[in-house]
């Protein structure tokens, strides 16, 4: 008996120390796990961090690899001459100078993105060790982007000289067709040029104006104060407004362009007409503490799924008094929003609901043209229901079938957006902004665009916007 | 031509650390004496293998005479040290020797591609300390006396964090260590001995509280000292030491509330801890500040991939304090993650080790000093791997062994010095017990003899 009982003193001892082994045991399987979860998923957001400079290092062994367009055009490429000195060229010169970018004096744009990829090279062993010996060295793999060369040419073309920026998206993967910037630079001679080009204050050529550039978003915000209509009343069915042409409150007035008098609209009309009266009656009823959640809702204030940016920002809260409200419902006030931002929330529009995380690569392809890596479109996340994307695009269609943005009307192709003039300055300047999307059952492309100093949107941007559609649908 | 070299060695040292860390496992397991003894000798042989083809790379690389005659100096320490051991100390444990000799190795080897005087000052350590270690077992068997100084341990670990506390100035935003020595690797030692010697002579309510008061004060002044890794250690000790003590799940359990109730207020009394977990969070967000370390050694891991970029082939410098608390980070970019992995079970059966050492030793003082060791062992790596990582937030602790550092290699070997003491101590009472168990079994057969006698 009592040997039993010792026995089992023992064992119960003994179960301790097993219950001490299998945590410990248990959490150096979560180190090792968490470092094959890293090394597998999380290692690349890490890797192609611009501020890892590891990469170049691998220039010493490896020619930098070309970036090409979707459509198999050379945007960058490394020459090497017969005496081994590498230059880097941009057959397209200015034309995608922001997204493309460049790789001397710092990186920027894809060159700075796709860095590891370039300088990695994924040429068929035997090749490397023979390139070994040879004390040649091996070719980098090459970044095929989503970036079409067509798409791209002619936003840039019919941007023409004027300052501004256009993105284009495919909506349903996030792929983007499309980013100008202008003012722009030759990136074949920015070395040259580099002190000119940093020192320009007044033209920032630098600059990436379609994700870095800070434009109050003007008409186009009436989608946000839409959709917060929306998630309060549940429907637009109950709104009805006389627009007399302005509206006064506490002694802040708000005026139709124009001074247009639109007279009795519904929400559909009101959205259509652009009416600023109605708007900012809208949002004054809505409120601060209301738009500011929606905003957030649709990445005001928050991080955007890209790799540089400036967060766009929405300063209305619970306090805010009813001129600002009035001001910022109509797309004024602090609001202040990047082109790409306004694109995102337009392909989740058009994406019911759903916004896809945005990529430029499309697939990694080794010296022998081999894919190594391809890029597949993944959600970034929901920002509105099924429900609000679809009612959104009705009123976005209503805007071009008899508002705003008419000129995209009978073209070919179905076609939905909204237009914006965001002034600037006091004497009533300002810039013309679109955004919409093309083919509205089965939406396949975005496009925001802004032309600063423009006008109206219908004069400067939904031109430029039906550029892009047409070059989308014909070519 | 020397590229191709270092591209094979990648392999080459992979595939031996494989073998290695399989070996590590198998020969626990392996019942036959002759089997074992011949799997440690291989282990030995792939030890050697590994060195000499890291060596040879690093030297290639560098051209650097150094290194040829630092690769001399440590082979000429592992051989001495592997033969002292058998010469002296037969019962030992040959696998917890090695094991040692293999994580010495590969921290020679990072610290020679890093900074080739910070490797020879570690060797020098190194060899002083496994002299002192030396007489450990001889120690732990004469003196008998130990597991009754329960309160010198408290005072001398109370004292002295107490005095780094008060005097140390404030390095890397942490005060560590006085005249260049860090006491609080030492008392991880002395607090072990501490919280033994206290429960193994009961384990009451009353005691359980008692213990508690001591350790709180230990980890509260190392928080105050804003040494959150080793607070966190010590009290993983106490913690699991107080659960096998009394075996009592409820312990574990407010233990662990106490705990995470200390980490929030700690979260929000403190900066610096904010600071560790913000950089833990989004790293990226605050890389000019707290997160650049990490993010550094986030480049560093992914930058190495499974197979590593080869020795002296990537930039495990441009990571701060890369020869200390992130050693890991430039072993997973130069060596490779799968290496890294096996270095991470090897740490594991290391610890394995330790426990089935305690499970055995009968004497409650010893076998709790053996658990709290090694559980202060392996909660160092878990604390460091994981922040260098960024499975958990940077506590700021070396990789014992395999980091740079005086404090931390002296005391480690010191504490595996112990171990083995304890080791042949088992065996000694193993064979006392072998020895009764034949003496009973005669006086049983002579009993039968005379009862059969008596028949006749």
């Amino acid at each position: 008996m009592e040997e039993r009982a010792r026995s089992k003193r023992r064992r119960a001892r003994n179960r301790s120390y097993t219950c001490v082994s299998v945590f410990f045991v248990a959490i150096f399987m979560g180190l090792i796990g968490y470092l094959i979860y890293f090394n597998t998923i999380k290692s690349d957001d890490f890797i192609n961090s611009p501020y890892n400079t590891r990469q170049d290092t691998f220039s010493d062994r490896v020619v930098r690899g070309s970036i090409l367009s979707s459509d198999g055009e050379v945007l960058a490429q490394t020459n090497v001459s017969e005496d081994g000195t590498e230059e880097r060229s941009y057959p397209y010169g200015n034309t995608f100078a922001h997204v493309v970018g460049y790789d001397t004096n710092g990186k920027s744009g894809l060159e700075s993105e796709a860095n590891f990829q370039l300088l990695s090279s994924h040429e068929f062993f035997l090749n490397q060790i023979r390139n070994e010996f040879m004390g040649t060295k091996n070719t980098g793999d090459s970044v095929v982007s989503t970036l079409s060369a067509d798409l791209q040419t002619t936003a840039y073309n019919s941007l023409g000289d004027r300052r501004g920026a256009v993105v284009a998206l495919e909506p349903s993967t996030g792929k983007i067709l499309a980013m100008v910037s202008k003012p722009d630079f030759d990136p074949n001679t920015i070395s040259e040029n580099w002190d000119s080009l940093v020192n320009d204050e007044t033209n920032s050529s630098l600059l990436n104006r379609a994700t870095m550039g800070q434009y109050p978003p003007g008409s186009t915000f009436k989608v946000v104060t839409a959709l917060d209509y929306f998630r309060t009343h549940g429907s637009f069915n109950g709104f009805s407004f006389d627009c007399q042409g302005s509206i006064t409150k506490e002694g802040h007035t708000i005026q139709c362009y124009n001074g247009n008098v639109h007279g009795s609209e519904d929400f559909y009309t009101a959205f259509a007409n652009s009416c600023n009266c109605a708007f900012a009656e809208i949002g004054t009823e809505l409120g601060g503490a209301s738009l500011l959640k929606t905003s957030e809702d649709l990445l005001f204030n928050k991080k955007l799924p890209l790799n540089s940016y400036r967060k766009s920002s929405f300063s209305l809260n619970g306090s805010s008094g009813i001129p600002l409200i009035m001001q910022t419902a109509i797309g004024q006030g602090n609001t202040l929003v990047s082109p790409m931002h306004m694109a995102l929330i337009t392909s989740a529009i058009a994406n019911n609901g759903v916004l896809m995380k945005p990529y430029l690569i499309d697939k990694v392809v080794n010296a022998n043209g081999d894919t190594i890596k391809t890029t597949e479109p993944t959600t970034y996340k929901r920002l509105m229901t099924g429900n609000e994307a679809a009612i959104l695009g009705k009123l976005m269609k209503g805007v071009v079938e008899s508002g705003t943005a008419s000129a995209l009307n009978g073209r070919g192709y179905t076609a939905a957006g909204k237009t914006g003039s965001a002034e600037y300055d006091e004497n009533g300047s300002s810039h013309s902004w679109f955004i919409g999307y093309s083919n509205v059952d089965d939406p396949d492309l975005v496009v925001a665009v802004i032309v600063e100093g423009g006008g109206t949107g219908s004069e400067a941007a939904v031109p430029i916007a039906a550029d892009l559609f047409d070059a989308y649908h014909f070519d | 031509m020397i590229n191709v070299i270092v591209e094979l060695s990648k392999y080459i040292i992979l595939t031996l650390m494989i073998i290695y860390t399989f070996h590590c496992f198998y020969t626990v397991r392996q019942p036959d004496e002759e089997e074992r003894n011949e799997l440690l000798r291989q282990q030995l042989l792939l030890i050697f293998f590994i060195d000499f083809t890291a060596f040879l790379v690093i030297y290639l690389k560098t051209f650097n005479f150094q290194i040829v005659e630092f690769y001399a100096e440590m082979l000429l320490f592992f051989a001495t040290i592997q033969i002292l051991y058998r010469l002296f100390y037969k019962k030992a444990s040959i696998l917890l020797l090695n094991n040692m000799c293999m994580l010495l190795s590969v921290g020679f080897i990072m610290l020679c591609r890093l900074d080739i005087s910070a490797a020879q000052k570690q060797l020098l350590i190194a060899a002083g300390a496994s002299g002192i270690a030396l007489i450990i077992p001889v120690m732990i068997r004469k003196m008998r006396f130990l597991r009754k100084l329960t309160w010198v341990y408290a005072g001398i670990g109370i004292v002295l964090l107490g005095a780094v506390f008060a005097l140390a100035r404030t390095s890397y935003g942490a005060k560590l260590s006085l005249m260049g020595v860090q006491p609080s690797e030492a008392i991880k030692i002395t607090f072990v001995f501490f919280m033994a010697s206290f429960l193994s002579r009961g384990t009451s309510f009353r005691a359980i509280v008692q213990v508690t008061v001591v350790a709180a004060l230990h980890v509260g002044i190392l928080v105050l000292s804003k040494d959150l890794g080793s607070a966190v250690i010590f009290f993983a000790a106490y913690l699991i030491m107080v659960y096998v003590a009394t075996r009592n799940v409820s312990y574990l359990g407010l233990g662990i509330v106490g705990g995470s109730g200390a980490a929030v207020v700690a979260y929000h009394l403190f900066g610096h801890v904010r600071q560790r977990v913000s950089a833990w969070k989004d790293p990226m967000a605050v890389y000019q500040n707290e997160g650049y370390q990490i993010v550094q050694s986030l480049f560093a891991i992914g930058t190495g991939g499974w197979f590593g970029m080869g020795l002296c082939q990537g930039s495990p410098e441009s990571i701060p304090v890369v020869k200390n608390d992130f050693i890991f980070s430039a072993i997973c970019e130069e060596l490779g993650g799968i290496f890294a992995i096996c270095l991470i079970l090897v740490c594991m059966s290391f610890f394995l080790m330790i426990v089935n050492i305690a499970l055995r030793i009968i004497n409650p003082f010893y076998k709790l000093i053996a658990l709290g060791l090694g559980t202060e062992y392996a909660f160092q790596v878990f604390l460091t791997i994981g922040g260098a990582t960024k499975f958990i937030p940077m506590t700021g602790v070396t990789l014992p062994l395999v980091s740079y550092g005086g404090s931390s290699l002296l005391c480690t070997i010191l504490m595996l010095a112990i171990i083995q003491g304890l080791y042949i101590l088992r065996e000694d009472e193993d064979e006392e017990f072998e020895k009764r168990r034949q003496e009973a079994i005669q006086r049983i057969r002579e009993r039968e003899e005379i009862g059969r006698t008596r028949q006749i």
